[in-house]
């Protein structure tokens, strides 16, 4: 019994001790928005073998986020336009070059070259490319909270809005085309609902570590998961999990928050691996 | 009544016509073998009936109409198979996003549809399969898998590329024997391309034999004769038959033998 109530009393004390600060509260709701999208959209990301795409999509978005604080903008905007432009371009030049590895990694090098180049001129905030890079949760304001909130609808809007066909389109595309699924605009929808997520979790753990919330939880969960609702459920769940569990131990320990997350993420992919495996 | 009518058509790819002016008609309830060398036009043949490709000449009438995608009336099998390896979604959910998969909106699998699959799953013989996690499926089940796939939602036209590639012997012979069945059961026409003939001889109609830019379509025997598969292989041929079977020779080697990519297949043409 004693040991029971102690036990209750240090997770209260815990929660109390990195509630009574506003920026911790801030980095939880912003950090459990983003992780949710990133957890949902990266599910098919995964399964359509995309994710490298993402990933590029990202450090395309570094390269907005610097050119539009150079030009005075919030960096997210700079972030949301270059990935949608990005992810578009993507789909419509083709549904094949989204796999074209050696394509999408020229662009992505160029894209943080460019980045580079946008902060050299951009010299009065050395951190925030450390901020880009690998997130800076801890400084979300209620303004950033309700932006994301906001992309976060939109997001989920679009991605239920063609969820169907794009399931239909990723497991069996020869089938699915001749049913009449378009599959380049499938293809390009789904390319444009990525740059938002990947927007908003580069919010949160910064373009480079976007995979941690985006591929690992639901690469994991569709390690364990064997219907597509339960996958998908893990999968925001896992994301979500990982998100907060990070931010918890980012503020006991006083490591950066991506740090933990990116642990956490790997941890919880070479589990379900070792699971999935026996 | 016609199902399937080309009228003097071509149909290409690319720069190249993979069949030219080709004209045949194929009735209600008949089983077509569809056979031919690769490159022979029989995928290309059913992305034309599918809709998917206007012939460049001439015409292609499925249904006395131009063809469109989407005709549920059309149950497809393709060749190319996109396989996801790593994926434990189950068997179920799998099939379950071809129904209707075309809508928008997120997915939903209605209690009749649940139903639906579930009998056709019955049919093919794979009914622990919608359980069971593709990552766990054999080449054979998930082939078995899709061959359900195609009959769901009662289909009259069945467009079967290659159903028997990576089937073992046994499989192959239910995939033909459950086919037939749903064929003459519900009057569906079918196209089932093979590379093997023998397999389907107590099972077709006729034979729709390409090659060369041809299209031959007839009786086995007026079909697969020397003369014929010599113009359509541009080479000689010679049509050997004992015992039931045929065997169709170049230069003395069976001709389809070595020509084709099968995974495996081990009771090839031993059994009939």
């Amino acid at each position: 019994m004693a040991r029971i109530s102690t036990a209750t009393i240090t997770v209260t004390g815990i929660i109390t001790d990195m509630f009574q600060y506003e920026f911790m509260t801030n980095a939880f709701a912003a950090a459990g928005i983003a992780a949710v999208v990133s957890g949902l959209v990266g599910f098919f990301l995964v399964m359509r073998g995309q994710t490298f795409a993402g990933h590029a999509l990202s450090h395309i978005g570094f390269a907005g986020a610097t050119g539009a604080s150079l030009i005075g903008l919030a960096p997210l905007w700079g972030l949301v336009g270059f990935t949608l432009a990005a992810g578009i371009t993507m789909g419509a030049l083709s549904e094949r070059i989204s796999n074209r590895d050696v394509a999408i990694g020229i662009v992505l090098a160029l894209a943080l070259g460019f980045g580079l180049l946008f902060l050299h001129y951009y010299t009065s905030f050395a951190t925030q490319a450390t901020a880009l890079l690998f997130g800076n949760v801890l400084a979300v304001d209620h303004g950033m909270i309700g932006t994301l909130a906001a992309l976060a609808l939109v997001t989920l809007a679009g991605l239920a809005a063609i969820m169907r066909p794009l399931i239909f389109a990723s497991l069996q595309p020869e089938l699915a085309e001749a049913k009449g699924v378009p599959l380049r605009f499938v293809s390009t929808a789904f390319l444009a609902i990525v740059a938002l997520a990947v927007s908003e979790c580069a919010q949160i753990v910064g373009v480079l570590l976007v995979f941690t919330l985006m591929v690992g939880p639901p690469a994991a969960a569709q390690r364990i998961a064997g219907g597509l609702w339960s996958g998908l459920a893990l999968a925001a769940g896992l994301a979500l999990a990982e998100a907060w569990l990070g931010l918890t131990a980012a503020f006991y320990t006083d490591w950066p928050v991506s740090f933990c997350i990116a642990v956490l993420s790997a941890a919880g992919y070479f589990a379900a691996l070792a699971v999935s495996r026996r | 009544m016609t199902v399937i009518e080309l009228d003097h058509a071509t149909i290409g790819i690319g720069g190249r016509d993979v069949l030219a002016d080709a004209s045949f008609s194929i009735q209600a309830g008949e089983f077509i073998g569809v056979l031919g060398p690769n490159g022979a036009g029989k995928t290309t043949l059913m992305r034309a009936i599918l809709g998917l490709l206007a012939p460049r000449a001439g015409s292609v009438r499925v249904f006395g109409k131009t063809p469109e995608c989407g005709d549920p009336a059309i149950g497809y099998l393709p060749q190319v198979r996109t396989v996801l390896p790593d994926l434990r979604l189950c068997g179920l959910d799998f099939i379950a996003s071809s129904v209707r998969g075309e809508r928008w909106g997120p997915p939903r699998v209605s209690r009749a549809d649940r139903a639906m699959i579930d009998d056709t799953l019955a049919l093919v013989g794979a009914r622990e399969l919608a359980g069971r996690p593709l990552s766990a499926m054999s080449g054979g089940e998930r082939q078995r898998l899709l061959l359900a796939q195609a009959l769901i939602g009662e289909p009259k036209l069945l467009l079967l590329d290659e159903p028997l590639i990576s089937l073992d012997a046994r499989h192959q012979e239910v995939a033909i024997d459950v086919v037939r069945k749903a064929c003459r059961a519900r009057g569906i026409t079918v196209l089932f391309s093979a590379h093997e003939l023998n397999q389907l001889l107590g099972t077709l109609d006729r034979v729709l034999y390409l090659g060369n830019g041809q299209a031959v379509l007839g009786t086995v025997d007026e079909v697969i004769t020397a003369p014929v598969l010599s113009r359509l292989y541009g080479a000689d041929i010679e049509v050997v038959r004992t015992h039931g079977h045929i065997f169709v020779m170049s230069r003395g080697r069976e001709i389809e033998h070595g020509a084709h990519q099968h995974g495996h297949d081990h009771g090839h043409g031993h059994h009939h």
